[in-house]
């Protein structure tokens, strides 16, 4: 295989990435990027690392034969469930990895985008856990429709302010983020929550959720006597448990690697939030990327469903692995991800977050064979979702 | 680029103003450069709205919005811009994010400012290397200069490089934040980072924006760098008064004669 998967030393997937930021932000850059991966090499962050990911969070996730699930399909489908991670979703993965970082950087202060709020709730949990001063940047929107997190966020002690800008979801919560960040450059550590944003961020977090794929591997292997699936299936919106799925297979080029994204009422519908189906190159959050924009470059208000996947753009390395071919993107309807959710819930007694039957319904789009091994990643758990899959599906 | 130049060795504490292009109409933009003129300001920047300005503060952030809506891009303005090319004499800068640049072409848009007589470019998101590394040809061969800012937190080292590729000024963002008035005067930390530029003796000028208000503000940094640059503020007024002619020159004499 001829193409890199891993960024340049200046953060470059192909043409995507880099770090387009103000030169406001490039101390603080540049000091994450000298020390990311120092700290995260070091005998003792891998220590710490791995012991609040099993005693804390409860990992590894366990690998689920999904039954029912694989005889409707007629292959072999495996859940990983990401969803039973303690605070609910694969974003304490990466919390817990960059909390230990902002620890061992002396920063006293931590503040979050949120879209969905899983996010906000990893980051305020981990807070909690160290005894940080916790700020998370939520669009107002958000706030409304994802109620319950909100509360979990302040019962932990965390400060929710909301963002008032644009279509007030996940892309103005980050844009607040990052101008919080602009006006405290010393003591506060920018915990971002997918693999977005300027170098070193795509990487940093993309090597905080590998432990996803690193786990699917050797589970697997424990399981079928084969380590690499056919598929890894996974939604995307910044692309973070994707990147975190996709990660040991990205240099196997026979595991086919899909990502869901959220078309929300439809691709032509002017209602979607399908970066890659729509997007074009341009800068957003100091990256290079696919994203959704007007043809005066204005970034577009995105919509999903799904406030974790409602987002104009994609992680740069997704934009490098749909350029080169290596992964492959599916758009998924509200609709569809509603049909997908209630179907896993029916079959499996498994109810997932609206993010992951994203990934669930791009199953109907595979041309799956017998015998192959799918594997698909329940990013989180519904709880966040019940009044939107009350009121969607009718269940009152 | 050299009309810039030329402004700087003549004057001293100059005043440069910013506006948000199609704020508050989509056709302020004429009425507001030749008030900004006749009232004294020095020279001006006109900002390019854009959806997602990082770094800016809300009343920034809000006037993107109104041009937006009202219908202002980049076409439009360069058509605005062409027409009122003779009829303004003070050095134009163009202040805005990268992405709609990008789209429009880098090239093309640097050819349009050439074009309308546009003297420098602030484009906060596209950082020192890649401009070096990909457009800094393409500007000095077309006479734009590239403003770089920088912050109480840029090393000396990098404010030497910066000074370096500098052809016209350096933008010494007053302190950590965005765009936005504050209240007070300078607080010593601020006249320290001030104090600590001066003493590297770089080769262009300084000029200090973010969170300059008022006269008071303006004759303040006067004494630590060539002038300063009103934008929020400035915004603000518009946002309440409108851009009445004899009300925006009013203002800029105040700002500047501080009566």
């Amino acid at each position: 295989m001829s193409e890199s998967f891993q960024p340049d030393e200046k953060g470059f997937y192909g043409p995507y990435g880099g770090a387009y930021i103000p030169e406001m932000l490039i101390p603080n850059i540049e000091n994450l990027r000298e020390n990311y991966i120092r700290i995260m090499n070091s005998e003792s962050f891998r220590k710490n690392f791995k012991t609040l990911l099993e005693d804390y969070a409860g990992r590894p996730s366990p690998l689920y034969y999904a039954t029912r699930l694989s005889e409707q399909y007629g292959c072999n489908i495996w859940l990983k469930r990401e969803d039973l991670n303690h605070t609910g979703s694969h974003k304490v993965n990466n919390t817990i990895g960059q909390i230990l970082l902002a620890h061992e950087m002396g920063k006293k202060r931590i503040i979050a985008e949120t879209g969905a709020g899983q996010h906000g709730v990893a980051t305020a949990t981990v807070c909690a856990l160290m005894g940080l001063e916790c700020i998370v940047y939520m669009g107002e929107t958000d706030i409304e429709r994802q109620a319950p997190n909100v509360a979990r966020m302040k019962m932990l002690g965390a400060e929710v302010r909301s963002a008032v800008s644009g279509s007030r979801t996940l892309k103005d919560a980050t844009n607040e983020a990052l101008r919080d960040w602009i006006a405290n450059p010393l003591d506060t550590f920018y915990l971002i929550g997918s693999v977005v944003g300027p170098h070193p961020y795509p990487d940093l977090v993309a090597k905080m959720q590998s432990v996803i794929s690193g786990e699917i591997q050797w589970q697997l292997r424990n399981k079928t006597d084969k380590s690499d699936p056919d598929y890894v299936v996974a939604c995307v919106g910044g692309g973070s448990n994707a990147a975190g799925s996709f990660y040991h297979f990205m240099d196997n080029p026979d595991v086919k690697l899909i990502g869901a994204e959220a078309a929300g009422e439809g691709l032509s519908s002017g209602k979607t939030a399908a970066s890659i189906a729509l997007g074009e190159t341009g800068v957003i959050h100091g990256s290079m990327t696919n994203l959704m924009q007007t043809n005066d470059g204005q970034i577009t208000e995105p919509y999903s469903i799904s406030a974790g996947l409602d987002y104009p753009g994609i992680g740069p390395l997704h934009a490098w692995l749909n350029h080169t071919g290596r992964a492959k993107y599916l758009s998924v309807t509200d609709q569809e991800a509603l049909d997908a959710a209630l179907l896993l819930t029916r079959k499996e007694g498994i109810i997932p977050a609206l993010e992951s039957a994203h990934a669930l319904a791009a199953l109907n789009q595979l041309d799956l064979k017998s015998g192959e091994n799918v594997v698909v990643t329940i990013s989180g758990r519904g709880d966040k979702d019940m009044k939107t899959y009350m009121d969607r599906l009718q269940l009152v | 680029m050299e009309k810039l130049q030329t402004l700087f060795k003549q004057k001293k504490d100059l005043l440069s103003v910013y506006f948000t292009a199609g704020f508050p109409n989509i056709d302020s933009t004429l009425p507001v450069l030749k008030a900004l003129e006749e009232g004294g300001a020095d020279f001006v920047e006109i900002g390019m709205p854009y959806s997602d300005p990082l770094a800016d503060g809300p009343v920034i952030q809000n006037s993107s919005t109104v041009a937006l809506k009202n219908g202002m891009s980049l076409k439009v303005l360069f058509e605005q811009l062409k027409e009122l090319k003779k009829s303004v004499k003070i050095p134009m800068i163009l202040m805005g994010y990268f992405n709609p640049v990008l789209k429009f072409g880098v090239e093309a848009f640097i050819e349009e400012c050439k074009e309308v007589g546009i003297s420098g470019l602030i484009i906060p998101d596209l950082p020192y290397e890649t401009y070096i590394e990909e457009y800094e040809k393409l500007f000095t061969e077309n006479g734009i200069s590239n403003i770089f800012l920088i912050t109480p937190q840029t090393p000396d080292d990098r404010i030497k490089k910066l000074n370096k590729a500098s052809t016209s000024f350096i933008y010494m963002v007053s302190s950590a934040a965005v765009t936005g008035a504050r209240n007070g005067g300078l607080s010593p930390k601020q006249v320290d980072y001030f104090e600590r530029v001066n003493s590297m003796e770089l080769k262009t000028p300084c000029m200090v924006g973010f969170g300059i208000s008022n006269h008071q503000n303006y004759k303040e940094v006067c004494n630590y760098a060539h002038g300063a640059i009103v934008g929020s503020a400035f915004i603000k007024h518009l946002e309440n008064i409108g851009d009445d002619h004899n009300e925006i020159v009013g203002f800029i004499k105040k700002l500047k004669n501080g009566q």
